[in-house]
């Protein structure tokens, strides 16, 4: 048994390893700018725990497979220095990840979004997302809860005839971005908790009902994604979706114009 | 009164069967209630385990027997959305709280709890009847939302609302299946806080004489810190789940934010709750939970390490403290489940940093498990290997929590399969595995006889594989950004996924039925092993003294004196009088509790 | 928690059978305790179960002061003027029960049950002054889901009623033994316990009460 425990082990570190240094199966590419600040973290922290998963399973399988001795054991209750040495060493270890992902974190979090971004709104649903943006004249009209009605496709529940600042505003079933500019969303839920996942841009967050939680990113990279909800929100949780897509500046003015002629 | 342990009032002789089995206030009687009763529940989690995995890899598979379980949840056999979160919710609460709240600590613990401190009963008896009935009532409340109206809850394990606090508004099994959800919690949260104050009290006031605390065994410890988390967080999610039962039944806005449409419908009379507290509420409970199921764990295996290494702990003390530190810190860390909440990025920050800094006693702890098997003489019992197994299993887990220890890092992982993968082997199935070992190293004395140590090895070898098959490839799906508690994938970016999701399916099977081979062990051995000696493992401790030893046992040493030099044998017993026992003897011992 | 048991387990004590002499060598815990030595264990369980109780309140009343910073819907509500009177009776129940104590151990039999009865009197006013209370917001049409100032209200007084009526029973359990308590035949460890908990009853009111005042 020890000798097909240890192999165990350490065939089962040696594939874990092989899977994870060919990347077989990997995060979507990164499309974003702050992205890469989340993938270096990763492969910071990827090698450091990786160093001591292959170090304390290797070491294991060692103790378990070196074989029988015969007599005693020797009567070894500890070493207090060494025990001491390495709980320092693993705290400053760990520690220093901790740290180490904080200019990531702030520029996510603690700075707000620069002032030429582009704001939109984000509604949720069970189980579909809406978007606003808020046309010319850069504004957002009021929302009235009573208005809002899915089937006339009034979501945000504007009143164009009262307000003017709502009579520009541009309602999307597709968030669609220009490549290369901040965007700021602002996401509000209507019901339950939901939230916005695009893994290709290394962003998620909850959305809440009761509050309005901006986050910002800037998008490098032109294409079709998909944003989902990763908040369990129901029966419909699976499917709830909404496909992101990424632009070039012309491009998206064109087609921001061609939605607001459909609406 | 009931007997104390040091007066020799011989135990009552029980009368009937229903004092003696059903109504009992015998703490060995109860921890057998309780294992049970964690098996019970074990087996039926991990069916529903089962159902969900093969119906993710193929969802339109029509599963034989299935509709006739549940005609509304699954027609004809094909599992609608609705009832693969209720089977999700289902496993989860089943395996958390009556599976690994369970086992380890009620059903372990009251067996042998008194039994290594020496004490011959907990300290509150009636008390400690109640707690179990209390739980049994919860299990039951919480298993007939099967049949409830609408099945049972969908909210998962964590019940956010307003998901969970508007009614079947929401979805079906919100209605009466959430009701019974929050009263089954309830009724448990007050089962556990019963049993936590009678462990915490046996502890402190009934320990055998010269037990003093730091020769206790280290699972003595860990029932003990676990008694203290549990007395201090469940009183919280008793708390919590007062105030959404209110919001439910009463029209309370404790969590439920004002001006609700759902469905269309608009939800009146609620003002600006927030469920962002209830978030706080329930992880302040969740944190410290999942140390719950893992404490025990964890002694168990310093404990069966040592004796099956025939080598001291490495590092006594250090242990301790390390699961001190852990119970402690254990409540200041449980913004890490709320990264990506809305919570204020600062504290998410600071939660960060408490988050990294309580992995340190648990490396501390790794760190001595391999001392403690370095050099030692391993002899590989079926216990011995679900213990090593577990120190493998808690190191593949407990990595990846660094990384969802980081925020901008969680922000990419967080509901992704990577947290399933590590929460399942780290507590999950690491958890599992200490449930195993103590179930064959404590069988003996449990029942009188010896689990079949050959099955025990197959059953060992095909967990251990089947736990990394299916939940280390997890961890690459939550890389790709899968997102978890969907009832089927059919996002594009996906699809090239299935195959991996196949795979895992298939050795879920595989790992379910070994299973079968250790209930037919545990139960062909009750019955038909072969009768154990006193002490079978040749341990130290005093739940392995003989009977005839009489009550009255005084403790001359710590728990851990494998391979004393110049001993006979290569195991001193903590009740083994001294015949030395001068100041040179107690040098030693001192030298040893480093 | 779980009155009827408590009430059995009151007297419970356990441990040595009172020689709490020198055992020899490794006695004495590292902890300061004396493992084995003679403790009511109900004595221990009461303060566990008092640090148990502590949290409960502790999370009910710090989503009172997160619910109260969420704004606009926090409207406070007028306390009803018999919760001045209330919080008296119940001071008043501690000091009688501690008289009641005073006197056993003086020997004073029968001003014992006299202090005894007093309190539980006192506890049960108590009780039925936040009855009154209730009755007084109802009749002001302020309801339990009216706006979340006034549910913490009710949640607050209902949990602590529902501790204290836990303590009252006790007390019943008490008064129901006084004669054979004051012969000192049983009930030392019973009469410790519930006094504790009465006090920590009147303490955690206290606390409540200070928090009503400051946010409701
Ligand atoms: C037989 C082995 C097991 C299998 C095959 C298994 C499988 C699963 C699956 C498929 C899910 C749903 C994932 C999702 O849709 O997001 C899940 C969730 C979960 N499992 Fe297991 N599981 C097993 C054992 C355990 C054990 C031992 C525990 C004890 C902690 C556990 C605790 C949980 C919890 C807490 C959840 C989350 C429920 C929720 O999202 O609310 N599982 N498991
Ligand atoms: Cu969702
Ligand atoms: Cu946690």
């Amino acid at each position: 048994m020890a000798r097909v425990l240890s192999f165990t082990i350490v065939l089962g570190t040696a594939v874990t390893v092989i899977l994870f240094w060919r990347r077989v199966w990997w995060f979507p590419p990164n499309i974003s700018t702050q992205g890469a600040g989340v993938d270096r973290e990763f492969g910071l922290t990827l090698l450091v725990t990786g160093i001591l998963f292959v170090a304390a399973q290797l070491i294991l399988a060692y103790c378990i497979g070196r074989g029988r001795k015969s007599g005693r054991a020797a009567y070894n209750t500890g070493n207090l220095r060494m025990e001491v040495a390495r709980a320092v060493l693993a705290a400053a270890t760990f520690i220093g990840l901790a740290l180490s992902s904080y200019r990531t974190w702030a520029r996510m979090y603690f700075i707000g979004a620069p002032r030429n971004a582009l704001r939109i709104q984000v509604e949720a649903e069970q189980f579909a997302y809406w978007f606003r943006y808020p046309g010319p004249d850069g504004v957002f009209g009021p929302m009235h809860l009573r208005l809002v009605n899915d089937a006339t496709g009034n979501y945000f529940g504007l009143d164009p005839t009262r307000d003017p600042a709502s009579r520009d505003d541009i309602v999307t079933a597709t968030l669609g971005i220009p490549e290369n500019r901040p965007i700021e969303l602002l996401l509000m839920s209507r019901d339950v908790i939901h939230s916005f996942y695009v893994p290709q841009l290394r962003i998620q967050q909850d959305i809440v009902p009761g509050m309005v939680i901006p986050i910002h990113f800037t998008a490098t990279r032109t294409g079709d994604y998909e944003i989902v909800c990763t908040q369990l929100c129901g029966l419909g949780h699976y499917a709830m979706r909404a496909p992101l897509k990424v632009m070039k500046e012309p491009n998206f003015k064109k087609w921001l114009a061609k939605q607001a002629a459909e609406q | 009164m009931t007997p104390t342990h040091s007066q020799a009032i011989p135990r009552k002789a029980a009368r009937g069967f229903l004092r003696k089995y059903v109504f009992s206030t015998d703490h060995q009687i109860i921890g057998k209630q309780y294992y049970f009763l964690a098996l019970f529940s074990a087996l039926v989690a991990m069916l529903l385990s089962w159902l969900m995995r093969v119906h993710l890899a193929w969802p339109r598979l029509a599963i034989p027997g299935l509709g006739e379980l549940s005609a509304a949840g699954a027609p004809n056999g094909m599992m609608t959305p609705e009832y693969y979160l209720s089977l999700l919710t289902m496993h989860g609460t089943l395996m958390i709280f009556f599976v690994l709240t369970t086992a380890p600590q009620s059903g372990f613990g009251n067996c042998f709890l008194p039994a290594q401190i020496g004490a011959d009963e907990m300290a509150f008896p009636r008390l400690n009847m109640l707690s179990f009935w209390l739980t049994f009532t919860s299990l039951g409340a919480l298993l007939s939302s099967f049949w409830a109206r609408g099945g049972p809850a969908t909210s998962g394990w964590t019940a956010y609302p307003p998901l969970s606090g508007l009614g079947s508004i929401t979805g079906p099994g919100e209605g009466w299946g959430q009701s019974l959800w929050i009263i089954s919690i309830a009724l448990f949260c007050v089962g556990s806080l019963l049993g936590a104050l009678n462990f915490i009290t046996t502890t402190l006031d009934l320990r055998a004489r010269g037990m003093t605390l730091m020769r206790m065994p280290l699972t003595a410890w860990a029932w003990f810190v676990t008694a203290i988390l549990m007395l201090l967080s469940f009183a919280v999610l008793l708390a919590a789940c007062v105030l959404l039962m209110l919001d439910r039944a009463a029209g309370t806005s404790f969590f439920i934010p004002a001006g609700l449409i759902v469905s269309g419908q608009m939800i009146q009379g609620h003002q600006g709750g927030s469920p962002l507290l209830w978030e706080h509420l329930f992880w302040f409970f969740g944190h410290p939970e999942v140390y719950i199921a893992i404490l025990p764990a964890m002694g168990l295996t310093s404990h069966l390490l040592s004796c099956f290494a025939r080598k001291p702990v490495f590092g006594y003390r250090a242990m301790v403290w390390a699961t001190i530190a852990i119970g402690f810190l254990g409540f200041l860390v449980w913004g890490h489940h709320m990264f990506v909440s809305g919570m204020n990025p600062y504290s998410a920050f600071a939660f960060s940093v408490l988050t990294v800094v309580i992995a340190v006693p648990s490396a501390v702890k790794t760190f001595n498990w391999l001392g403690t098997l370095w050099g030692g003489r391993l002899r590989l019992t079926t216990a011995m290997l679900f213990a090593l197994g577990f120190v493998s299993i808690f190191v593949s887990g407990g990595l990846s929590g660094i990384f969802l220890a980081e925020p901008p890092v969680d922000v990419q992982l967080h509901a992704t399969y990577f947290v399933v993968a590590h929460f399942h082997l780290v507590m999950g199935m690491a958890a599992m595995f200490g449930i195993f070992s103590g179930t064959y190293f404590w069988f003996p004395k449990m029942f009188g006889r010896m689990m079949n140590e050959t099955l025990g090895k197959i059953h060992f070898i095909l967990t251990f594989i089947g736990a990394y098959c299916v939940f280390m490839p997890m961890y690459f799906l939550g890389m790709a950004g899968n997102v978890r508690r969907y009832a089927q994938f059919v996002d594009p970016y996906l699809q090239p996924l299935m195959p991996l999701h196949r795979f895992i399916t298939v050795a879920a099977l595989g790992l379910g039925a070994a299973q079968m081979i250790f209930v037919f062990n545990l139960f062909g051995s009750l019955f038909g092993g072969e009768k154990a000696g006193e002490n079978p493992w040749e341990a130290t401790t005093l739940e392995w003294v003989a009977a005839s030893a009489g009550k009255d046992l005084v403790v001359y040493r710590g728990a851990y004196e494998y391979a004393v030099p110049g001993k006979e044998k290569d195991y001193v017993m903590q009740n083994a009088p001294d015949a030395s026992g001068s100041r040179a003897e107690k040098g030693a011992r001192d030298g040893n509790a480093n | 928690m779980a009155t009827q048991t408590k009430l059995s387990v009151l007297e419970e004590t356990r441990g040595g059978d009172g020689d709490g002499g020198n055992w020899g060598e490794g006695s004495r815990g590292r902890f300061g305790w004396d493992p084995g030595a003679a403790l009511p264990v109900g004595l221990t369980g009461i303060w566990i179960a008092m640090a148990s109780i502590t949290m409960f309140f502790a999370a009910f009343t710090s989503a009172m002061v997160v619910r109260a910073g969420l704004g606009a819907d926090w409207t406070r509500v007028a306390l009803p003027h018999i919760l001045y009177l209330n919080t008296a009776i119940l001071l008043a129940s501690s000091l009688t029960l501690e008289l009641s104590k005073h006197c056993l151990k003086a020997g004073r039999a029968g001003q014992f049950s006299g202090w005894l009865f007093a309190t539980a009197g006192l506890g049960i006013a108590f009780l039925a002054g936040q009855l009154d209370a209730w009755r007084e917001l109802a009749a002001r049409g302020v309801y339990l889901a009216r706006n979340p100032a006034c549910s913490f209200f009710y949640l607050l007084t209902a949990a602590h009623g529902i501790h204290l009526a836990g303590g009252l029973l006790a007390l019943f359990y008490l008064v129901a033994r006084h004669r054979r308590i004051a012969e000192g035949a049983i009930g030392g460890t019973a009469l410790k316990v519930t006094t504790l908990y009465w006090h920590f009853m009147d303490i955690l009111w206290l606390y409540l009460f200070l928090m009503l005042i400051l946010w409701v």
